[in-house]
């Protein structure tokens, strides 16, 4: 399976990853081999297999309804890029 | 051209659970910027969710009251996109496995129409965050914007229905009714201007009796029943402009703005959404046994439609009345509350929805709001109806309640002097005193014909017999002796 | 004392001997001396870790020590560990410092073990070689002497080469396709990942959520099993986590192996296998039939769709899991951006490095609108066909044998330049984890000079079963006592 030019920016504008012009044709080389490895899978017979998402055939748990975290907002925004009054900032979004 | 409305739903319903959907975090309306944000909430690395109990058991139950299936498995799924009020770049979402299946909402139409609207399913998902758009700048002067996380990952049921609505007041009454259910389930607050409950709404057109629907449009998340119906108005009569002037429409996201009546497409890149949906990882499908269900049966509230009918029977009230009272848990109970002290239903049902309604209204209040209790509405309704005071003077001790100014109804009455006199033999005297004043106007109204100007004429009279009375004579007595007196 | 396992260092630190601030010293000192040649450390935490050490002492002087009180450890730099930096071998979270810690450290921390630093690893874990890591590759051991500059394997190749180095005694790390098993093998250690679920995930950097497991490594088995005795448990935060009783892995370290039936996977005795390395495997295997093992060959007929199945599955969830790296609320963000989605696209083109970027691209592309049944779907069936593999194997033996990687560690940037040359080095150790099955790599010899890894595979829960087996292999055999000159 090839991947074209096309396909790598839409992914990557999916991914929102910046991918440069001169960049274009090693990742198509690249994720073209990677593809050609994962079209290994085609041969597989697959007719009524369920997929599988887990390991562990197991089921989920669920939690109490109680609140149980407190106010860390100075913990976690001495980490943030930025924040003012306890928002935090990002690029304005032009839409 | 003759045109076929088509109308779905989807209408984002927040759960009034105490924590989060995915998180322990507290859910509380109104807290500080990301003082209710957690490391789940936030997305740190290497934070996992463990889904909360009570989101499910608030998704059964309104399952059960929508007579829809209850998926015995659900799966969560993410659905990837990046936008900063969405901390992941996922959000955590139900597709193919939803936790309510299909369902539906027999809604009561003006003209005692009925109308039946098919429930596609509901999912549970988590909530994002909030963006502030203003007043916001960095070093370089660049317009920045503030992203506050405290609603991310509260819980939400997303509520999809068949396009079964043919127009905007089929719409608003689905609406309500939904309002009205998960209100009386006590899974939402209700409180639409915070955003508890929000609604986006799928319109097409094809031309009438076609059986290909048209190209639909969203518009998204309408905030009031009002808004909605002014959308809904709106974008038919711009699809319908479109369409007679031979365009196409676009398939398309679109926002409304209630303030301005106008409404504008939300995408201008042309990038087309893929939401690349696969089964959450970090979660393990969800197993809903019996006994779950039959609990939250088992704990299911009246609902509105059972409230209503009980309305009617036992309180005597006529279909409409008891439609509108018993459809939001809130107002019903106010009814209730007011009916235990009031005893006259009608006159209880009539004052609610009259005086007390139009200004919850003109205040954009509501019932939970209510300066006035329904104990005191009730005590008021027992005053009109025993004659003690006129709905005139009704008026005044509802004012007085309002504004606080005091608080038990009998006592306003007297601080205002609001008793009506309703001794016949005083009342009598004071008619004769009054006609024996005004011979000119007794003759001619002795000499009219007309039935129609004659009763016209009885209010000549009234004045001069409040004055005597000094406002305080039942204007209903009054009435009654004058016409006596006057001769028919 | 830097030659001596956990096992004993927690007798000598009981004995009172030497004190946990004197051993922490030492391993510090020694890191300091040696760690230059190997960039096993990302970050060494001396002050922390001394005072932690200090600590230790009195606890231990209060009578109130367990096992683990006091001995030096390093955490892959993939756990978070509360005011010290995680970065994940990632630019993206150089300056990272987690307000909170991972289970698996919360665990260590209660236990009184001491931590040394945060080892290097593949971006992400995405590698087989510590090659792509931000903080410079990681270089084994073994075959410095020769003059070479091999990988020590990945992505866990710093806990593999600080345990190899003797700059500590032991150090966790993660398993997604081979991450423990493959550095543990090329470094001439043992290391264990353990059942899917077994180890809280919760704190620990996501890569692909249903493939990670965390892990041990150490020299000896025993270690790795005191290692487990602190790691494995349920945690209410994760929710893959198994609600299982977990047994004292040490307990049953010297049951005996009679009547032990081992498998041999046909199809990882393939032509893809060196003569060389073959014989030090069927020599393993050999002196477990010495101690009464019973051998014979077993099918795995799916495992040769492993490697695709796994690079669509691990690609695709790490796609979404790498999400949150946005530049929006801590670690990386591009200088300068003119609007939201230069922020997005700069902050994640130039916080994330080559491999990561390739694997974001080929996951989100195998889940995008077109191409989801064909890749996405297929290999979660094809998932089920690789586990069902197992199941059936499990039926007629106990434990499977194989090789862990197909040669010996290669000299570092030889397959930089092709990312599926990378992958295929994880052929004999990608099919566990898609089962979610535990196994071990336990060192059984020596190619060249380097070291030869014995893949044992078990079933699920098995890892005192494992762990038993590892152990009397290493009474009777002195591979993993081997140290690089």
């Amino acid at each position: 399976m090839t991947i074209s030019r096309k396909d790598i920016e839409k992914v990557a504008v999916l991914a929102r990853i910046r991918v440069d012009e001169e960049q274009v044709s090693a990742l198509e080389k690249d994720l073209g081999n990677i593809l050609d490895l994962v079209d290994q899978l085609a041969a597989a017979d697959t007719a009524n297999v369920e997929p599988l998402a887990h390991p562990l055939d197991a089921v989920q748990r669920l939690r109490a309804d109680e609140v149980t975290e407190s106010n860390q907002r100075e913990a976690f925004q001495a980490i943030a890029p930025a924040t003012e009054n306890g928002l935090y900032l990002v690029p304005r979004v032009i839409e | 051209m003759q045109w076929d409305i088509v109308i779905g739903l989807e209408i984002h319903v927040q759960l009034a659970t105490k924590t989060k959907i995915f998180s322990g975090s507290s859910t509380a309306y109104g807290a500080e910027p990301n003082t209710q944000a957690s490391a789940v909430d936030l997305a740190m690395p290497g934070t996992l969710p463990v889904p909360n109990e009570q989101a499910f058991r608030y998704a059964v139950m309104f399952g059960l009251a929508v007579n829809a299936d209850i998926e015995r498995r659900s799966v969560f799924e993410r659905k990837n996109y990046f936008y900063p009020d969405l901390p992941k770049g996922y959000q955590t979402t139900q597709l193919e496995r939803p936790i309510v299946g299909p369902g539906y909402v027999d809604l009561d139409l003006a003209g005692g129409k009925t109308k039946r609207v098919r429930i596609h399913h509901a999912h549970l998902e988590e909530d994002a965050g909030k963006s502030l758009h203003d007043t916001f700048y960095d070093e370089l002067g660049h317009g920045m914007t503030g992203i506050d996380l405290n609603r991310a990952g509260t819980p939400l049921i997303e509520v999809v229905t068949e396009p079964d609505m043919t127009n905007a007041e089929e719409a608003v009454a689905f609406a309500k009714k939904l309002h009205g259910i998960v209100t009386s389930l006590g899974i939402c607050d209700g409180d639409m201007s915070q955003g508890s409950m929000r609604f986006d709404v799928n319109i097409s057109l094809k031309p009438k009796g076609s059986d290909t629907l048209g190209t639909r449009t969203e518009t998204k998340n309408l905030n009031s029943f009002r808004f909605m119906e002014q959308a809904i108005a709106h974008e038919v009569e711009r699809q319908m402009d479109i369409l007679e002037d031979g365009g196409t429409i676009v398939q398309e996201t679109r926002l409304y703005n209630g303030d301005r009546d106008e409404s504008r497409s939300m995408r201008t890149k042309e990038e087309a959404n893929d939401y690349r949906y696969f089964p959450c990882p970090d979660l393990l499908p969800v197993e809903i046994d019996e006994s779950f269900i039959e609990e939250a049966r088992n704990s299911l509230p009246e609902l509105p439609d059972a409230r209503k009918a009980r309305f009617m029977e036992h309180y005597g009230l006529n279909d409409y009345d008891a439609g509108l009272l018993a459809g939001d848990s809130k107002l019903a109970a106010f009814f209730e509350e007011a009916v235990s002290h009031g005893k006259d239903a009608k006159l209880t049902s009539n004052w609610i929805q009259g005086e007390f309604s139009a200004r919850l209204n003109a205040e954009e209040k509501s019932v939970a709001e209510s300066p006035i209790t329904g104990a005191q509405l009730g005590d008021l309704v027992v005053r009109i109806a025993d004659n003690t005071i006129s709905s005139a003077g009704a008026k005044k001790v509802f004012e007085a309640l309002w504004s606080g100014e005091n608080d038990n109804v009998d006592a306003i009455i007297d601080a205002k002097g609001l008793k009506q006199v309703s001794d016949t033999g005083a009342l009598e005297s004071m008619v004769d005193e009054v006609l024996a004043g005004m011979p000119d106007q007794v003759a001619q109204y002795q000499n009219e014909e007309d039935p129609k100007k004659r009763k016209k004429m009885l209010g000549g009279f009234m004045g001069p017999l409040m004055k005597a009375s000094k406002g305080q004579g039942n204007p209903k007595l009054f009435n009654e002796i004058l016409v006596k007196k006057l001769g028919g | 004392m830097h030659n001596k396992s956990v096992a004993e260092l927690s007798r000598e630190l009981e004995s009172g001997k030497i004190s946990s601030v004197e051993l922490t010293q030492q391993f510090l000192d020694r890191i300091k001396r040696e760690d230059g040649q190997f960039n096993s450390f990302i970050t060494v935490t001396e002050e922390q870790a001394l005072a932690d050490a200090k600590a230790a002492d009195e606890q231990r002087a209060a009578g109130n020590a367990t096992l683990w009180t006091g001995v030096p450890f390093a955490h892959k730099d993939i756990f978070c560990t509360t005011g010290v930096r995680t970065t994940c071998g990632s630019k993206m979270l150089e300056n990272f410092v987690p307000p909170y810690d991972a289970t698996v450290t919360e665990n260590f921390r209660n236990a009184g073990a001491v931590c040394l630093g945060k080892t290097n690893m593949d971006e992400f874990a995405m590698g087989s070689s510590t090659e792509s890591s931000y903080f410079g590759a990681t270089t084994n051991p073994w075959g410095l002497s020769q003059g070479d500059k091999r990988v020590p394997g990945g992505s866990s190749g710093g806990s593999a080469a600080a345990v190899a180095a003797r700059l500590v005694p032991a150090a966790t790390a993660t398993d997604t396709g081979g991450s423990i098993r493959q550095p543990a093998a090329l470094c001439g250690i043992t290391g264990l990942k353990p059942t899917y679920g077994r180890v809280s995930r919760y704190g620990m950097i996501a890569f692909a959520s249903s493939l990670d497991q965390g892990g041990t490594m150490a020299r000896t088995a025993e270690d790795n099993a005191l290692m487990l005795n602190v790691m494995a448990g349920y945690d209410p935060k994760d929710s893959t986590s198994v609600d299982r009783e977990v047994p004292d892995y040490t307990a049953t370290l010297n049951e005996p192996l009679k009547g032990l039936r081992i498998g041999l996977p046909k199809e990882y005795f393939s032509d893809q296998l060196s003569p060389a390395m073959e014989q030090q495997v069927r020599n393993a295997v050999k002196e477990y039939e010495k101690l009464g093992a019973t051998v014979k060959e077993v099918s795995l007929p799916n495992a040769r769709l492993a490697i695709a199945a796994y690079y669509v599955i691990a690609p695709a969830e790490a796609s979404a899991n790498l999400s949150r790296f946005d530049g929006a609320r801590y670690g990386y963000r591009c200088a300068d951006p003119k609007d939201l989605m230069d922020m997005y696209t700069r902050t994640r083109a130039e916080g994330f490095g080559a491999e990561v970027k390739r694997r974001i691209l080929v996951g989100t592309y195998a889940l995008s609108a077109g191409y989801f049944d064909a890749y996405y779907l297929k290999a979660q069936k094809v998932r089920r066909l690789i586990q069902q593999d197992f199941v059936n194997a499990f039926k007629d033996v106990d434990v499977l044998m194989s090789p862990t990687t197909p040669s010996p560690a290669f000299i570092q940037g030889e397959k930089t330049n092709d990312p599926v040359t990378m992958y295929l080095e994880d052929v004999f150790t990608i099919a566990v984890n898609l089962a979610g099955v535990p196994a071990m790599s336990v060192p059984a010899g020596f190619v060249d000079g380097l070291p030869v890894g014995l893949q044992m595979i078990g079933d699920y829960f098995s890892e005192a079963r494992l762990l038993n087996a590892a152990h009397l292999f290493q009474q009777a055999t002195d591979w993993h006592q081997r140290e690089a000159q």
